[in-house]
């Protein structure tokens, strides 16, 4: 008996210790080898070229890059204070518009829309299509909505804003309803189930605990919205220099005065637009840090 | 297997009080049917789409009674249950045929608003699900949005605790997350949270399901101290719950379709709970209740 059991125990031990391992072989470390190098590859491009820019717009990471007007005779102190005005300005007037209509939509698509019927399946389709639509078509829509609306000049910020806001309101609806989603059906069951109507318990209890969720994604959407050139430029946004005042003023916006200003054959204009692309890069990472952030911090777990 | 009642007596954990936790007789000096039932079902059909449901099921709930639903899996009591209080129209594709009263008025008829007869029924669910706010809030809920006239609403929160006996154990934080409290304590919660809006009837989805035997006995007791005050119609996978706590018990079973193989649920046998425990007259009661089956 004794001697059966060292004898298994030898065995077992000799075969545990073989002195190599199985998932290590050459295969797998070529496959590991090729996870590395792509992943490598994304994160290395990236790097040397925000590295590039901020080395060549190096020179202007001042107060004047901030403050002051454009300007193609002095050069060397053109500033961004229009564009970055022009900016803030849209992004108000962006969730003004889109985040009230993106959180309605969605709300009436997951509590109250007859999932089963027709015209919810191709809203349900089109909602999926209309995130991926580029963003120069949303420009374009803008434009005729303008129109429609009697504006001979289509570059204020009321375009600006619908063309932003009909870019990103997809965006806000999927994510509100992914909010939305994520609340427990024992949650609505409890409120109706003790007399309180399906409004009601979507008023106090479903929204306000999507409230993160919602919230993060609509900051999501707005920091694409920022870096977007196209639309704007199909709705004949120019550069312009003075702050705006109302939604009706001109507008210019950030990536605009980036892309006018890089494409300048002047060596400073130049150098000022890679610098506002640091910039531009700082607020959008700025605006996911705090989406990051909310998510976080309110995420509860049922 | 008569003497699975006695058996059950062992009480789990919680003080022997039996006077209390065994209602006067418990089914013996009851009569043989509800004699002025609140609630009644009749020939009630229920279908998700195509799939029928639940067969024809008669049941009469008697005023102050507990009744107990018992039986395996997908045998359709839960599906009942929710008809009672018409939360069964939240579930897409659901369909009720036959009739379902409530003091002899259809829930279902054409004029009738769910959110009323939600308001005269109410319903504790398997999980115990507080709302994401206070336990002052989470009791407060109820009465504020059906819009009842409270005099003072600190008075109803305390009454409702103390009603599901729990007042003492929160007392000192109505103010902070009903998530800090137990499992056991947030299932009572929600008992408080019902009791709130002044439902005649109460029904309970296997309220005790996810809980351990400590709280599972608070909960009994509590059903016990409710029944003079509510028709308690109650849903549970555990027999001895059912023998320990029950007044009627209606047993359902689920019977395979012979083409689809789909499982339709019927009702078996209903009575006073003594008989169906001692002297069941159908041969799938018994075989359920010797645990030969399901």
């Amino acid at each position: 008996m004794n001697i059966t059991a060292t004898t298994a125990a030898n065995v077992t031990a000799s075969t545990l210790a073989t002195g190599k391992r199985k998932d290590r072989n050459t295969s797998s470390l070529i496959f590991m080898g090729a996870l590395w190098f792509s992943m490598f590859f994304g994160v290395a491009v990236l790097a040397a070229l925000i590295l590039d820019t901020a080395l060549s717009g190096a020179g202007r990471f001042d107060s004047q890059l901030l403050f002051d007007y454009e300007s193609t005779v002095r050069k060397e102190e053109t500033g961004f204070r229009a564009g970055i005005l022009g900016t803030i300005w849209l992004m108000l007037a962006t969730a003004l518009l889109a985040i009230p209509v993106g959180i309605a939509t969605a709300v009436h698509l997951e509590e109250f829309a007859d999932r089963t019927a027709w015209y919810s399946k191709v809203i349900e389709v089109n909602l999926q299509n209309l995130a991926a639509v580029p963003s120069i078509i949303y420009g374009m829509l803008a434009a005729a909505i303008m129109g429609l609306l009697g504006f001979t000049y289509k570059g204020i910020v009321l375009g600006g804003a619908i063309a932003l806001g009909l870019l990103i309101l997809p965006v806000i609806i999927i994510a509100t309803r992914e909010a939305l989603r994520a609340v427990p059906q024992d949650i609505r069951q409890g409120s109706l189930a003790l007399g309180a109507t399906t409004w009601q318990t979507t008023w106090r209890q479903t929204l306000p605990s999507a409230i993160p969720g919602i919230a993060t994604g609509t900051i999501l959407g707005l920091s694409r919205a920022v870096g977007e050139a196209a639309p704007l430029l199909m709705l004949g946004v120019a550069t312009v220099r003075f702050d705006p005042t109302s939604v009706l003023d001109k507008v210019t916006a950030l990536p605009l005065q980036i892309y006018s200003l890089a494409s300048a054959p002047q060596e400073a204009l130049q150098e000022a637009a890679s610098a506002a692309i640091i910039l531009l890069l700082a607020l959008i990472i700025g605006m996911n840090a705090v989406a990051i952030f909310i998510r976080n911090k309110f995420q509860r777990s049922w | 297997m008569t003497n699975l009642r006695a058996s059950s007596h062992f009480p789990v954990g919680a003080p022997a009080d039996s006077a209390h936790r065994f209602h006067a007789g418990n089914g013996s000096e009851l009569p043989e049917v509800p004699p002025l039932p609140v609630m009644r079902v009749d020939n009630l059909n229920v279908y998700y789409n195509d799939f029928h449901a639940v067969y024809d099921v008669n049941l009469a709930f008697g005023r102050h009674e507990i009744t107990a639903m018992i039986g395996p899996s997908g045998c359709g009591k839960s599906t009942v249950l929710r008809c009672l209080n018409r939360m069964n129209d939240l579930v897409p594709g659901a369909r009720v045929e036959g009739e379902v009263t409530y003091h002899d008025q259809d829930i279902y008829a054409a004029k009738v608003d769910p959110i009323a007869v939600r308001q005269h029924i109410g319903m504790v669910f398997q999980k115990p699900n507080p709302f994401p706010k206070s336990i002052y809030d989470n009791i407060a809920y109820g009465p504020r949005v059906t819009g009842m006239k409270v005099e003072s609403m600190d008075d109803l929160v305390e009454e409702s605790l103390r009603s599901a006996a729990l007042w003492d154990e929160v007392k000192d934080k109505l103010k902070q997350s009903a998530f800090g409290l137990s499992g056991g304590q947030q299932q009572r919660l929600c008992i408080a949270r019902t009791i709130a809006t002044k439902p005649d009837v109460i029904l309970m989805d296997e309220p005790c399901s996810s809980l351990d035997p400590i709280a599972t006995s608070k909960i009994e007791d509590l059903m016990q101290q409710l029944r003079s005050d509510y028709t308690i119609i109650i849903v549970t996978h555990n027999m001895q719950q059912a023998a320990r706590v029950s007044d009627r018990t209606a047993f359902f079973t689920a019977r395979p379709d012979e083409t689809t193989g789909n499982r339709t649920g019927l009702l078996v046998e209903f009575d006073r709970t003594t008989v169906i425990f001692e002297n069941p007259t159908d041969p799938r009661t018994n075989d359920y209740i010797t645990g030969r089956f399901g």
